[in-house]
């Protein structure tokens, strides 16, 4: 029997770890549960000559071809878009591209300015202290000053244009649009015990410089030392509840796959946007038979993954292939809504770098570019170190029927119920997908690229997971309130992506960590009555 | 699915060829093809989770051959090789990429594309700073983005 404690939460990744650093200050008993372990740098890909191909195998996005031990397998098939994710201390920041752009101002007030979807319940303005505090805690480098988005202060300088920088910039500049360096958790500088970037270039699977912002080496550390306890490869099943309809803990499987009851005053799920839903879903009972916190029915619906429209092409110039981060630019020029496109909303381009050349390979084998025989020596000389390439990151939109389920057949290796999603790109986000193409290649045009290339949707592109127990006011309409707890369950709350109103048009982990630590500095302004 | 038992001896010899096919070697580029000993090593000491498709690949190569791929003559090996590629499918695909992910690691490979055969760590790379001075038009932009 495990001692109870006041907050018990589930998952150790971008918002369990915001959450429980910034509960630690209020000396309750914390305790976080993960059901991936500590990763080990020194075995990451980008330490060994195997490095790109472990892309394909045990550092795959995917966690159905991952397959580790730790991951749970998603039924993805009715989707074109397959879910990515990763699963352990530190959980999605172990494995993004670290691009760190903030959500805009209007992306909160969707249905007032733009009549489509929901407003949030919470503005831009109320994040704000969180964005600039998580800016710190995770270390964000960037350049102030850009037009494009509001007033920010990155505590690092940029990364640095590089070659193909200059070659996006230029071709920006001679179309007049908006093109700025990204922000992005990766460490220009010395930062907070984190070594500096040396440009390993093999960012997306780990970092095993350090360089990379992942939770692991930024929250838990400190986290931990305040005294937040996290237990590794305890895979939870299900969150009970008592006769008063409150969650009084969890039922989770050790790392002996003992089944252990984990008793708590406080449930916070940090789940994201798959995982959360699933486990709701997989918490029925008399009270709660379709699942827990769900009598708005919601639980698992509204699923946005940002469909992203990637283009790319070759120019004679060397550009700079794996030999830097692969966060390089990015422009606001389509971000706000402008109805003369065709569709409302809009979408961030996120520029890159290039790619190593085994990816180059493999991609160009794909597209028919790279032939077999004679001729493969000389085409892969021409394509490789010279590719240029963006994505459209569009705003995807919230559907009831784009939506996460229970699978009635698939289970994890520890027999709990897989999520299945069933998605499809709405007609906005495609006309918006469609722009962004043609968008793509008047810019690849402009900086002399040919043999240009289309990948829309990004098959393994399912990165962000939102919207499925989204906040509001209206308990009919929402899931959680306006700062993260249950309309239903008055000691559980959500924290992770699953509480996103509308996507954006951007990577989303900065607005899910800030959006963690505003829910967290509710509870703690509201400790006295905190379950009224 | 076939199982993940090493491969036979025809299914070697099977992706030797197929090997020597989809990247020979180049006197020009001064570089092995993936039939190399070397490269064929790595590709099969390394297959992994991917021994099923390869292996399903090297039966739909014998398929389509009516034969050991290698006992083809090198004329029919082509125009077998093509129809194999045109086929496509996951396992083909599967093959495909083993042959490029073992062959682009390959020192004498990689150093002919004037890149180090080493891993990205700890050595890492020098990224040049760039013309910062490109950004000057965008600052002047004023402000794009709503408020609300």
């Amino acid at each position: 029997m495990n001692d109870p404690v006041d907050v018990l939460i589930i998952g150790a990744g971008a918002s369990g770890a915001a959450v429980a650093w910034s509960l630690a200050e209020t000396k309750m008993h914390i305790l976080c549960l993960e059901q991936g372990g500590w990763m080990n740098p020194a075995t990451y890909p980008s330490a060994g000559r195997d490095w790109e191909a472990r892309v394909f195998a045990d550092y795959s996005p995917s966690p159905n071809i991952r397959a580790r031990p730790e991951d749970y397998p998603i039924n993805d098939d009715n989707s074109p878009i397959k879910v990515v994710n990763f699963n352990g201390v530190g959980g999605g920041t172990i494995m993004y591209t670290a691009h760190f752009p903030r959500l805009h101002p209007s992306d909160f007030r969707v249905k007032s300015l733009d009549g489509v979807a929901e407003d949030w319940p919470i503005d831009y303005d109320t994040l704000v202290p969180f964005f600039e505090e998580n800016d710190r805690m995770m270390g964000v480098s960037g350049l102030a000053g850009d037009p494009g988005v509001p007033p920010r202060n990155p505590p690092m300088p940029p990364l640095p244009l590089g070659r193909s920088g200059p070659l996006l910039g230029a071709a920006m500049n001679r179309l007049g649009w908006h093109w700025w360096p990204s922000d992005t958790t990766v460490a220009t500088v010395d930062y907070e015990g984190r070594a500096r970037c040396i440009n390993l270039g093999h960012c997306t699977p780990a970092c095993a410089q350090g360089s990379k912002a992942s939770t692991d080496i930024t929250y838990w550390p400190v986290a931990r030392r305040a005294g937040v306890e996290l237990r590794t490869h305890c895979r939870v099943r299900e969150i009970t509840t008592n006769e008063d309809g409150m969650a009084a803990g969890v039922v989770y499987y050790d790392e002996n796959g003992v089944e252990q009851f984990q008793a708590a005053e406080v449930v916070v799920l940090a789940c994201n946007g798959v995982g959360t839903p699933r486990l709701l879903l997989n918490s029925t009972s008399g009270r709660f038979p379709n699942g827990l916190a769900n009598s708005s029915g919601l639980v698992g619906k509204n699923l946005m993954f940002h469909p992203y429209a990637q283009v790319y092409g070759y120019v004679d110039a060397a550009t700079d292939s794996n030999r830097a981060p692969p966060t390089c630019l990015w422009s606001k020029e389509f971000y706000e809504t402008d109805r003369s496109r065709g569709f409302v909303r809009g979408y961030t381009f996120q520029f890159g770098r290039g790619v190593g050349p085994v990816a180059e390979a493999v991609a160009s084998e794909a597209k028919g570019i790279l032939p077999w025989g004679t001729g493969h020596h000389a085409a892969f000389r021409r394509l490789n170190g010279h590719r240029l390439g963006l994505s459209a990151i569009c705003e995807d939109l919230p559907e009831e029927h784009n939506r996460v389920t229970l699978d009635p057949v698939l289970k994890d290796t520890s027999g709990i119920p897989a999520p299945r999603i069933d998605y499809r790109i709405g007609d906005n986000t495609a006309r918006m997908m469609e722009h962004g193409i043609a968008r793509a290649k008047d810019i690849l045009a402009a900086a002399g690229a040919s043999e240009i290339c289309v990948n829309s949707p990004i098959l393994y592109g399912g990165w962000h997971l939102l919207g499925t127990a989204r906040m509001g006011f209206d308990p009919a309409r929402s899931v959680v309130n306006e700062w993260g707890r249950s309309h239903d369950v008055k000691n559980l709350f959500i924290v992770d992506g699953s509480v996103f109103v509308t996507s954006g048009g951007v990577n989303p982990t900065s607005t899910i960590q800030a959006l963690a630590l505003y829910i967290a500095d509710q509870m703690k302004e509201r400790l006295a009555n905190l379950f009224d | 699915m076939s199982t993940d038992a090493p491969l036979t001896q025809v299914e070697r010899d099977d992706l030797r060829a197929i090997c020597g096919i989809i990247i020979p070697a180049s006197a020009e580029f001064d570089v092995p093809g993936a039939d190399d000993p070397a490269i064929q090593a790595d590709i099969v000491a390394t297959l992994g989770r991917d021994a099923g498709h390869v292996r399903d690949a090297l039966d739909q190569l014998g398929a389509l051959a009516g034969q050991p791929f290698a006992g083809l003559d090198p004329a029919r090996r082509e125009a077998v090789a093509l129809q194999l590629r045109a086929a496509g499918g996951a396992a083909v695909a599967t093959l495909t990429r083993v042959v490029l992910q073992c062959y682009y690691r390959d020192d004498r490979v990689v150093r002919s594309l004037g890149l180090e055969p080493r891993p990205p760590y700890p050595k890492g790379h020098v990224l040049e700073e760039g013309d910062w001075s490109l950004l000057d038009p965008v600052r002047a932009r004023p402000p794009m983005w709503r408020r609300a």
